[in-house]
């Protein structure tokens, strides 16, 4: 149970958004330009991937089942193959883009200052642009944000993984601004 | 220096903003939402000093100093309430806000180290000191909101000047015109 009464039974970030509508809008405005926008050289299945890398390092249940479905969604890997990721992306199949990106994303995750300019220098050696470095960040620290909006209010989450993969395309083709409440 | 070439003058998440307005839209239309429009029960001194308390946490110097002068601006710069935002940030437990709003950043200090540190005691705490759902609501959000703002200024390595006569003159403007506005020049 939510530590706040909400008014509804939606999941996760589903019943804060509906619980509070004026600041729905903007992070979903948000989520939709960071991960799905596409005018953006990492494709949204990257872009997801660095969303559910840092919810799984924030053990934030509900948004790492989400967009780890997401990303199975659009990059076609199971949920095995996202754990994989989740729990050594060095040994996984990505580019060594992706992996300095999502070095990144971890060490956003513990705390601002804790990016080097060596894992710059790395991600920039592995091809990346300046914007994908800005939006690396932005994602890490987005995602510092939900997860903690949605564990902090204490929401509840459906326990069965499966749940997640099967809404993912339906989410995939409406965004995450016109689907909410659904 | 930054990280990324930046292309302009503006100190911290200014910087960013101009950089990328695409997402500077949605981060500004969220920072009015939470602590300049109106509120029913939390002035926006109140909201500001949550995300002052939270960037002070995480050592984000602009945004501690950005915000604890927007505070200051809200809350009043003469009488009673002109070391509000330095007793909070010294000890909060002896500042003079009320119980309440010590609950309320104390949740945030929860948030700050981890959404799952937030529990039913603090929550009841909060409660017993007439905090609403809502209130709470947004002491979380606003907490949780900070901690991205945190990283993204730092985490990219933003110019954060250490004149506090810009903050104050920035904290006015934000202040008295919201987030939605260009910023003032201050290099």
């Amino acid at each position: 149970m939510a530590h706040i009464e909400l008014g509804n039974d939606l999941p996760g970030i589903r019943g804060l958004m509906a619980y509070s509508p004026e600041t729905a809008e903007p992070l979903n405005a948000l989520a939709e330009m960071l991960l799905r926008n596409d005018d953006n050289s990492l494709s949204r299945g990257e872009r997801e991937l660095i969303g559910t890398y840092v919810s799984y390092l924030n053990d934030c249940f509900f948004c790492q089942n989400v967009h780890g479905a997401m990303a199975g969604y659009y990059l076609q890997c199971n949920t095995m193959q996202i754990d994989h990721i989740k729990q050594d992306f060095s040994s996984a199949p990505l580019s060594d883009k992706m992996k300095a990106l999502l070095s990144i994303a971890a060490s956003v995750q513990k705390g601002g200052k804790q990016v080097t300019t060596e894992q710059i220098d790395k991600a920039r050696a592995e091809g990346a642009t300046d914007r994908e470095i800005h939006d690396t960040v932005l994602i890490a620290a987005a995602f510092c944000m939900f997860n903690r909006y949605v564990d902090g209010l204490g929401t509840t989450a459906p326990l069965d993984r499966e749940f997640y993969v099967k809404r993912a395309p339906q989410r995939a083709l409406e965004g995450y601004q016109s689907s909410v409440f659904k | 220096m930054p990280h990324i070439k930046l292309s302009n003058e503006y100190p911290g998440i200014r910087s960013l903003f101009i950089y990328r307005p695409e997402t500077a839209a949605p981060l500004n239309a969220l920072v009015q939402a939470m602590l300049h429009n109106p509120h029913p029960t939390l002035s926006a001194g109140e909201r500001e000093l949550i995300a002052t308390y939270v960037s002070r946490l995480n050592t984000c110097f602009y945004c501690c100093n950005i915000h604890g002068a927007i505070a200051k601006h809200q809350l009043g710069n003469n009488g009673e309430n002109s070391n509000i935002v330095e007793e909070v940030l010294a000890d909060l437990e002896t500042a003079s806000i009320s119980h309440k709003m010590k609950a309320l950043l104390k949740i945030a200090a929860k948030v700050q180290s981890g959404g799952k540190n937030v529990l039913p005691p603090d929550i009841e705490l909060a409660r017993s000191e007439g905090a609403t759902d809502l209130e709470i609501h947004d002491a979380v959000l606003i907490a949780a909101a900070f901690c991205m703002y945190n990283r993204y200024v730092d985490g990219l390595a933003t110019w954060q000047p250490d004149n506090p006569e810009l903050y104050d003159k920035m904290g006015e403007q934000r202040a008295r015109e919201g987030y939605l506005t260009p910023p003032v020049k201050v290099s």
